[in-house]
């Protein structure tokens, strides 16, 4: 065992006591435990749905695009912008009706909007299969970390299941309480470690941020922009568009904003959360730091390209810290992740089917499936072998599904049937599913089409898929006669 | 009350519409590509734009005497 590896568990051991101590003497209900009993002000609020930004996804995955692929990295710092400007409307509206209606999670939302136990179900289901992959990339996140600073001593395979134990562990001793603390440690020193590191290694390695764009320009040219075909505008514009309608779709997001003592809480968050972002930016100076440097990473190797820098360039327990951060940055995410689906599945799936369990019951239920839930995840992060971005991309593309659904609900006059919402999912998941486990590209399926459609991300292609069904079934449905009836 | 949604918009055509136009290498701006500097300009003129929308939004103007 080496000193990087011991800093590393050093710091898993100290998540957990924080866990422990968190958790003593204070019981909490429902309410206390998933919305926080409706108090939070604005910077409460700021530091949760803000730090939901920081996750491996960031760390090892943004890192590991702009050393992979470039320009097309740069869509991660353009979608969560244009999500914040929708956040000044639509979660203040969300917001209103879950606090009217004593709401806890995203599926009660469904049921009570739409008076369907059943739409609520399937709304879990899908919220819990896109969370997979979210969930799958941070374990391959902790794997990676934890075999990088073994120096080659242990094995990713037997390090993604060291991972996927620690998170298991470290979610059933310590539940939320444990997560709050451990996400204001892990902020701080994702900001000190990205930080520098953005700023050092182009600044040791190149001479300056300019000169290493020069660099890699003289060497890779056309590498900084999008290509003309593949990840090209097209991709980039249905991308970010997907991701920025999606983002307040997971589960765990979703369910933050009920923590809100008011509604100006969002709007004033909304004129801040755009700059905290900005880190990214560092995140993509050290990927390019890496691009000359420590070449020949590919496929999901790019995600080793921070860790990979940093080895060359510092001493292990430097190493170690750095490695330590990206164990957090997995682990307050991964934690909420599987927290969350578990919860979903016992109260929102197996409760709506048996109406007299009891919420002491329905949380013993939901403890019991974190396993399997993290042994799902596992088996996906194992026989995936995708880069972390597009693992979060296929999360993307299921999640959005929920979209239109969710935007009609909010309408005065919903033109939209509890059938027509349920028939829009259930297609656009079908059809995000079916292009993902068979590979086929809108390419292939449609070979007419000129190239930027080609390049069109699926999940905005289903999008649109989902919208007609869920219009069509609806008016069959008697949608219109509703509508015509209200405004009579 | 159209100057707000006419100002939220502009962040959408800036980045959807405008990466046509932005994705190219030069000229570099402080030290980044361009197409790097184009997102991160909007990034904080986004930010600006929140602050001033939330300014004029008369949602907000009831009880501003808090």
């Amino acid at each position: 065992m080496n000193v990087a590896l011991i800093i590393i568990f050093a710091f898993l051991a100290l998540a957990i006591f924080l866990g422990i101590r968190a958790r003593r003497g204070r019981d909490m209900d429902l309410e206390q435990w998933s919305v926080g009993g409706r108090g939070f002000g604005t910077i409460f609020v700021f530091l949760l749905l803000a730090g939901e930004i920081y996750t491996t996804f960031t760390f090892l995955g943004g890192s590991g695009w702009a050393y992979g692929q470039g320009g097309p990295a740069f869509y991660i710092l353009s979608y969560g912008c244009l999500a914040y400007i929708m956040s000044y409307w639509l979660l203040p509206a969300v917001w209103r009706y879950a606090n009217e209606n004593r709401l806890h999670s995203q599926a009660d939302f469904f049921v009570s909007k739409y008076g369907s136990p059943a739409l609520g179900v399937l709304v879990s289901l899908v919220a819990v299969v896109a969370m997979v992959p979210y969930l799958a990339l941070q374990i391959r996140g902790l794997g990676l970390i934890v075999s990088a600073a073994s120096y080659g001593t242990i094995s990713a395979t037997v390090a993604s299941i060291i991972g996927v134990v620690a998170v298991v562990v470290y979610v059933i001793i310590s539940g939320i309480h444990g997560s709050a603390w451990t996400a204001v440690l892990k902020d701080i020193m994702v900001l000190g470690v990205v930080v520098f590191l953005g700023l050092y290694l182009p600044f040791k390695l190149y001479g300056g941020i300019g000169e290493m764009f020069h660099q890699i320009q003289a060497q890779k040219p056309d590498f900084l922009t999008l290509p003309g075909q593949g990840y090209s505008p097209a991709w980039f514009i249905s991308t970010v568009l997907l991701t920025a309608l999606g983002f307040y779709m997971w589960p765990h997001t979703f369910g933050s904003t009920f923590s809100a003592q008011n509604e100006r809480v969002f709007k004033r968050n909304a004129i801040f959360m755009p700059l905290y972002q900005l880190v990214l930016l560092f995140v993509f100076f050290v990927g390019f730091a890496a691009v000359l440097k420590v070449p020949g990473l590919e496929g999901d190797k790019v995600d080793l390209s921070l860790l990979m820098i940093s080895k060359d360039t510092f001493s292990s327990p430097v190493v170690g810290l750095i490695g330590a951060t990206g164990l957090l940055t997995a682990l307050v995410p991964g934690s909420m992740l599987l927290m969350v689906s578990s919860t979903l599945l016992a109260k929102n799936v197996y409760k709506a089917f048996a109406p007299s369990t009891t919420e002491a019951q329905v949380g013993t239920l939901a403890k019991i499936l974190v396993p399997f839930v993290g042994l799902a995840a596992l088996l996906f992060a194992l026989s995936s072998g995708q880069a972390i971005v597009l693992l979060l991309l296929l999360g993307y593309s299921l999640v959005t599904q929920l979209f239109p659904s969710l935007l009609f609900s909010l309408m005065a006059n919903n033109l939209v049937t509890k059938w027509g919402a349920a028939s829009g999912i259930i297609v656009g998941v079908a059809t995000v599913t079916y292009v993902t486990v068979t590979g086929t590209t809108i390419g292939q399926l449609l070979p007419f089409l000129p190239q930027a459609a080609a390049d069109t991300n699926i999940g905005i292609v289903a999008l649109a898929v989902n919208v007609v069904v869920l219009l069509v079934v609806s008016f069959a449905t008697g949608g219109l006669a509703v509508r015509r009836e209200q405004s009579a | 009350m159209k100057l707000m949604y006419l100002l939220a918009a502009l962040p959408f055509i800036a980045i959807l519409g405008g990466i046509v136009f932005a994705n190219r290498v030069e000229p570099y701006v402080l030290g980044l590509p361009f197409i790097l500097f184009w997102i991160v300009l909007w990034v904080v003129l986004t930010s600006g734009i929140m602050a001033t929308i939330y300014r004029i939004d008369p949602a907000n103007r009831e009880d501003d005497s808090e």
